[in-house]
């Protein structure tokens, strides 16, 4: 038992060069501090505080996401956060890192020495340390029938063709992972969220307004017609300043006024 | 014993090895750290609403990075606030009093001012007014679907900054 047991103890460990056969030249230590938002929702009357942790940069990844495992296996295992994929597909790891929003898999750690501060997505209820509730995110995007709605089938039984072009024009929008980061990011949402849908949910809510296929456009666009769904849009643009993956949120929500005001 | 404790295993471990023998031992309940309590299913919702209720808001604009995208966007709806304010009070002011707030008692009003007073107040009036009016074409721009990428932001971001600089100096020196 005892033998077996310190193996199982290195497994956790991601300092890959300890567990080399042969030793190899360590690499010079570069510390480097990270400044971590902690709530334990345990001590609810504890306030939010900033937790340091300092760890070597050359023991670590080169993400963001590498030094959270990282501190969360050897330093300190109650550090609280989502991740999944680590290839910035599944959305899990959104957080607000140095001042952005952002995937932590997907961000590089800053090398220069300065200390990186790591937050939850803005202006949302943190369930623990870095998760925020994203309750109301899925029910707005549930509310807006993300799926394709077509009462009349095509002829043959089989799919709905789509010519290319029409195809074209979901491109930039369906890539979207829900992540919330852009969001999370916009201060309308941050002031409005019980009402305002949000740059992420609104581009949703476009990508089905665009496809050839769906044919209940006007009741998609029925449903935004009023003060707050959608024009609590004030074009600030820090949606598609921070998407992960380079979409352009602000421009559906722009196509989305235009067809609205054509109507 | 003290290597299980450094991955953190401690406790379910000893039970499962230990556990056994001694579960009915009083001395061994006694010493369990973690108590349990059986709850039915429908008080999961009752504790996930109390946690819900004490959960702390996240931080936001005090953290978020000053960038190009939401700065401006303040200031242009500060700078529309103040400016209609101005205008609202001269009109009621005039309206109230139209003896004492009419062109030629203002004109008269600011000759009689130090040089430095009134370069500051022509700033302070024409900055304001050339940065909204000209954020203003760069909203009626994206509204038009143009220049509506991140790109497209920072270029006609920079260029209102630019125009703004360049239009107070020369409104100033008038």
């Amino acid at each position: 038992m005892s033998a077996r047991l310190p193996r199982l103890a290195r497994s956790f460990s991601s300092s890959a060069a300890r567990n080399l056969a042969t030793p190899v030249a360590q690499k010079p230590v570069l510390n480097k501090e990270f400044k971590i938002y902690r709530w334990n929702p345990d001590e609810p009357a504890t306030k939010p505080t900033l937790q340091s942790y300092t760890i070597d940069l050359n023991q670590t990844g080169p993400m963001i996401l590498d030094a959270l495992i990282k501190i969360k296996n050897e330093v300190d295992p109650t550090l609280t956060f989502r991740r999944s994929c680590r290839e910035g597909i599944c959305g899990s790891c959104a957080m607000n890192i140095d001042g952005q929003n952002t995937l932590a898999c997907l961000c590089r750690i800053d090398r220069s020495g300065k200390d990186t501060k790591i937050y939850p997505l803005p202006h949302m209820y943190v369930v623990k340390d870095l998760v925020p509730d994203l309750t109301l995110f899925y029910k707005q995007y549930k509310s807006i029938k993300p799926y394709l709605q077509n009462p009349n089938p095509p002829e043959d039984g089989k799919e709905f063709l789509q010519s290319p072009e029409d195809r074209k024009k979901l491109d930039g929008m369906y890539e979207c992972i829900l992540c919330a980061c852009c969001s999370t990011s916009c201060p309308s949402y941050w002031w409005n969220q019980d009402e305002y849908l949000g740059p992420a949910t609104l581009m949703q809510a476009y990508r089905w307004i665009a496809d050839s296929r769906d044919s209940q456009t006007a009741e998609r666009k029925e449903v935004l017609q009023n003060e707050m769904s959608l024009y609590r849009c004030h074009t600030i643009f820090n949606c598609s300043r921070t998407c992960p993956k380079g979409l352009n949120p602000a421009l559906a929500i722009a196509k989305i006024k235009m067809e609205l005001a054509a109507d | 014993m003290l290597s299980t404790r450094a991955v953190g295993l401690s406790s379910p471990l000893r039970q499962a090895i230990l556990g056994r023998a001694l579960v009915r031992s009083p001395v061994a309940l006694a010493k369990r750290s973690v108590q349990t309590e059986s709850l039915p299913p429908s008080a999961a919702v009752d504790i996930l609403n109390q946690q819900r209720l004490r959960r702390p808001s996240s931080p936001h604009f005090t953290i978020y990075q000053p960038q190009m995208t939401w700065i401006p966007s303040i200031f242009h709806r500060a700078t529309g606030g103040a400016l209609s304010a101005l205008l609202y009070a001269f009109s009621l002011a005039y309206v109230v009093a139209p003896g004492t707030f009419d062109s030629a008692h203002v004109v008269e009003f600011v000759a009689g001012m130090p040089d430095a007073v009134k370069y500051a107040g022509k700033t302070l009036l024409a900055a304001p007014l050339l940065f909204h009016s000209f954020n203003g074409v760069r909203h009626l721009g994206w509204d038009m679907l143009k220049f509506m990428n991140v790109k497209g932001m920072y270029q006609t971001g920079y260029t209102v900054l630019a125009a703004t600089a360049i239009g107070t100096v020369g409104l100033v020196l008038m």
